[in-house]
C-alpha cells in the first residue's frame, strides 16, 4: 500500500488542465471509477450507501479547471467526481469506499466522505444544503485575510429548499462573499421530481431575491461550465460578491445504490444520454482533430486498465487501525 | 487586580484575544454597532473595525455555519448566540459539521472555533429563553464545552476556548452577567478547558457545581453544621475527573448540583464515573439536585421554585448530612403530601 503524497495531488490537478484531451481522460476516469462502486456495491463487497455521479462529470471538471488548488470546494456526498477532477486519486477513492488505509481519509468517512484539503477539498458533507454556509465561511476569512481566494459549494437541486441555502447565500450577499454556489440541478431530489417539490423549473431565479447575478449554465458541457465559473470567480475575486451557478444536468443512475430509478418517465434518461457529457466532448474533440479514433479508443483502454489496476491494490489493502478511529476527534487528548 | 462585572469579562476577554492575535474574529447579531443585546462585546467595533466585528442577520444556521467554514480556512471566529436555545436552529453546523470536520479529514485540518451562548433561568424569560442545554452539547465527540460562573472564569474560559484548536462552546449564565467579580485578568490568561476549580475546601461531602449553581452553592455551603468541598466543575467536555475523584475519595460523599431538568444531565456523567472508579470509598449513596422535567414556567413563584436556589440546596443538604439518605426532591414530596 502507498499512501499518495500531496505532490500527486497537485501534479494530478494541473495534469488536468493540459489541454481538452486531458478533460475527457478526467471524464472517462470518473466515469470508470463510478462504475466500477456500483459494481462493488452491487456485488456486495462493500458497505453503507454510495452515490454515483455519471451523468454529472462535466460540471466536476469544469469546476476544477477554473479554480485554483488554494481556492476551497464543498462537495456533497455525491462527490466522487469533483474529489477526482481536483486531483484526488482513484485509489484515493476507492480506497476510502473500501473502508480501507489507502482511502482518502483511512477508511474513517467511506463513499459520502472524501477530503484533501490540500488541493482545496475540503469533507464532503453528507447533509444536505450543510456546505452553503460554510462556503460562505470559508469566503468570509479570504475576504477577511485578504488572501484573494474564493470558495465553491457545489449542491444538488433538493438543497436550494433547506433553510441552509437560503441563510448561506443571504449572509454571504449581504457581506459581498467571494463565494460561487454551483447548484447541480439533476431534476430529483432523492426520488422525487423537481416539480413536486419545488414550485419553479430554474433554481438560478432564486439569486434574485438575494440581489445577486443567478444563471442557468449546460451543465452537460465542460467548456459552459468552466466559462460560467470564469465570469463569477473573477467577480468573486474583484470583491463583487457572490453568484448562483444553476448546472442543468442528469444523473444516469438513481439517487443511491438503493434506488433503481423506476419514477421517471419513459424516454427521459434515453433524451439525456444523448447528451452525456463524455459524448459531448469526445464529438467536439474528433470534429476539431484534436483527437482521432484509435486515439480515443487507447485513452479508454488506458484510463479503465488504470482504474482496474488500482482496485486490484485497495483491495489487498489493509483497513485503518483501532488507534485510528481515537486520533482526529480532537487536536490532542482530551 | 480588577473589579469586573460577568459581562465586562466577556469583553475583556475578546478584547484581549483580538489584541494578541489578528484571526480572531467576532460574529453575531447585534454584536457591533450594538455592542451585543447583553453588552458582551461593548467597543469591540470600535477598536477593530467592521472587518473583524460584524452584525449578522438573524439566522444562527448560516452565520454559526460561516464560523465554522472561517475555522477551517484558519481565522479564529468567536460566534456570539444571543440565547442558548438559538442554537436548535444551527445545531446541524456545530454537532453534525464543525464537530465532525477534523474527523473527516484525517486530522488535515482543525476548526479553532468558538460558539457562545446565554443560558439559565431567574430572569423571567420563559420557557424558550430560560434554558442551559448542556446536554444537548456534552453527547458529541468533537466539541467541547465550558460553563461560565463568574467573570474570572468567564475571562479564562473564554481565552482558553479561543486558543483551543477545536470547536468549544461557551456557555454564560445570563443572570451572572450583571454580578462583579474581583479578579486579576492576567491570573486566568493560562486556564485550561477541562480543569476545575476548588472554591471551598471540606471534608465531609463532595459537591460539584456549575455555571449558575456555584454561587448558589456557595452560599448554601456556608454553615458550621459540615464542611463541604465545593468543585466548579467549570468545564464539561472535557471535566475533571481527577479533581472530582481525589475529593469524593476523602470527603467519601458526592452531590451534584445542576440547573437542568433531572433527565440526562451532566451530573449523570459524574455520579456514574464516580460510582465506577470510587464505589467503594463512598459512606453513602450520591445523588443530584437538579430542576424537574418540565418546561421552565414564567410566573415568578414558579421559576424561583424551578431552579435550584440557595435555600433548597442547603435543605437538600441538612437532610443528606443528618440522614445519610437520598431526600427526595421537591416535586416529589409536594405531590405525595
Amino acid at each position: 500500500m502507498t499512501l499518495a503524497s500531496v505532490d500527486t495531488y497537485l501534479s494530478r490537478r494541473h495534469r488536468l488542465a493540459t489541454n481538452r484531451t486531458s478533460w475527457l481522460e478526467r471524464i472517462l476516469e470518473i466515469r470508470a471509477v463510478e462504475e466500477t462502486i456500483a459494481k462493488l456495491f452491487t456485488d456486495g463487497l462493500v458497505r453503507g450507501s454510495t452515490h454515483t455521479c455519471q451523468g454529472q462529470e462535466a460540471i466536476a471538471v469544469g469546476v476544477a479547471l477554473a479554480l485554483d488548488p488554494s481556492d476551497s470546494v464543498v462537495g456533497t456526498y455525491r462527490g466522487h467526481g469533483i474529489a477526482l477532477a481536483l486531483g484526488l486519486t482513484p485509489t484515493a477513492v476507492l480506497g476510502e469506499v473500501l473502508g480501507r488505509k489507502s482511502g482518502s481519509i483511512m477508511g474513517l468517512g467511506g463513499s459520502m466522505h472524501l477530503s484533501e484539503p490540500s488541493i482545496g477539498l475540503l469533507p464532503t458533507m453528507a447533509i444536505v444544503g450543510a456546505g452553503i454556509p460554510i462556503a460562505a465561511g470559508l469566503a468570509f476569512a479570504a475576504q477577511v485575510e485578504k488572501t484573494n481566494r474564493v470558495a465553491v459549494a457545489i449542491f444538488g437541486d433538493g438543497a436550494s429548499n433547506i433553510g441552509a441555502f437560503h441563510e448561506g447565500i443571504n449572509l454571504a450577499a449581504i457581506w459581498d462573499l467571494p463565494v460561487i454556489f454551483v447548484c447541480e440541478n439533476n431534476l430529483y431530489g432523492e426520488y422525487s421530481p423537481l416539480h413536486t417539490t419545488t414550485p419553479i423549473t430554474d433554481i438560478a431565479n432564486r439569486a434574485a431575491s438575494y440581489n445577486i447575478p443567478g444563471h442557468v449554465v449546460d451543465g452537460q458541457d465542460v467548456e459552459a461550465v468552466k466559462s460560467a465559473l470564469d465570469t463569477a470567480i473573477a467577480r468573486a475575486r474583484g470583491g463583487a460578491g457572490p453568484t448562483l451557478l444553476e448546472m442543468k444536468t442528469y444523473r444516469f443512475s438513481g439517487h443511491s445504490r438503493s434506488d433503481p430509478a423506476q419514477y421517471r418517465p419513459d424516454g427521459e434518461l434515453d433524451s439525456w444520454l444523448a447528451r452525456d457529457p463524455l459524448k459531448i466532448l469526445i464529438d467536439r474533440l474528433l470534429q476539431n482533430g484534436e483527437l482521432d479514433t484509435p486515439g480515443l479508443e487507447e485513452l479508454e483502454k488506458t484510463t479503465a486498465r488504470r482504474v482496474e489496476s488500482d482496485l486490484e491494490q485497495v483491495l489487498k489493502d489493509p483497513p485503518p487501525d483501532t488507534a485510528d478511529l481515537f486520533r482526529y476527534v480532537y487536536t490532542s487528548d482530551i | 487586580m480588577q473589579r469586573m462585572r460577568m459581562r465586562q469579562a466577556v469583553v475583556a476577554a475578546l478584547r484581549d484575544a483580538m489584541r494578541d492575535d489578528q484571526k480572531v474574529v467576532v460574529i453575531g447579531e447585534d454584536v457591533a454597532a450594538a455592542g451585543g443585546v447583553f453588552k458582551t462585546t461593548e467597543g469591540l467595533v470600535q477598536e477593530f473595525g467592521v472587518e473583524r466585528v460584524r452584525d449578522t442577520p438573524i439566522s444562527e444556521m448560516g452565520f454559526l455555519g460561516a464560523g465554522v467554514g472561517a475555522a477551517m480556512a484558519g481565522l479564529r471566529p468567536v460566534v456570539e448566540v444571543m440565547f442558548v436555545e438559538f442554537m436548535g436552529v444551527a445545531m446541524d453546523q456545530l454537532l453534525t459539521e464543525a464537530a465532525k470536520m477534523r474527523f473527516l479529514a484525517a486530522g488535515r485540518l482543525s476548526v479553532p472555533l468558538v460558539v457562545r451562548a446565554s443560558i439559565g433561568a431567574g430572569l423571567g424569560f420563559g420557557a424558550q429563553h430560560s434554558q442551559t442545554l448542556e446536554t444537548w452539547i456534552m453527547g458529541t465527540p468533537g466539541v467541547k464545552l465550558a460553563v461560565a460562573s463568574g467573570s474570572a472564569s468567564a475571562y479564562g474560559l473564554l481565552r482558553a476556548a479561543i486558543r483551543d484548536p477545536d470547536p468549544v462552546v461557551i456557555l454564560e449564565p445570563r443572570r451572572l452577567y450583571a454580578q462583579w467579580e474581583e479578579f486579576e485578568p492576567s491570573d486566568y490568561d493560562s486556564m485550561t478547558l477541562g480543569s476545575s476549580r476548588k472554591l471551598r475546601d471540606g471534608s465531609d461531602v463532595t459537591i460539584v457545581a456549575l455555571g449558575g449553581t456555584v454561587p448558589s452553592v456557595m452560599e448554601g455551603t456556608d454553615t458550621k453544621d459540615w464542611s463541604a468541598d465545593v468543585i466548579d466543575l467549570s468545564s464539561v467536555v472535557p471535566w475533571d475527573k481527577e479533581a472530582v475523584l481525589e475529593s469524593v475519595r476523602r470527603t467519601r460523599r458526592l452531590v451534584t448540583v445542576e440547573e437542568n431538568p433531572l433527565t440526562g444531565g451532566w451530573g449523570t456523567e459524574v455520579v456514574a464515573h464516580v460510582c465506577r472508579e470510587a464505589f467503594g470509598d463512598l459512606e453513602n449513596p450520591p445523588f443530584r439536585i437538579t430542576a424537574p422535567d418540565t418546561p421552565i414556567p414564567f410566573a415568578q413563584n414558579l421559576e424561583a421554585q424551578w431552579v435550584p436556589g440557595v435555600t433548597y440546596i442547603k435543605n437538600q443538604l441538612d437532610e443528606f448530612m443528618a440522614t445519610g439518605r437520598v431526600p427526595q426532591p421537591w416535586w416529589n414530596r409536594e405531590q405525595t403530601a
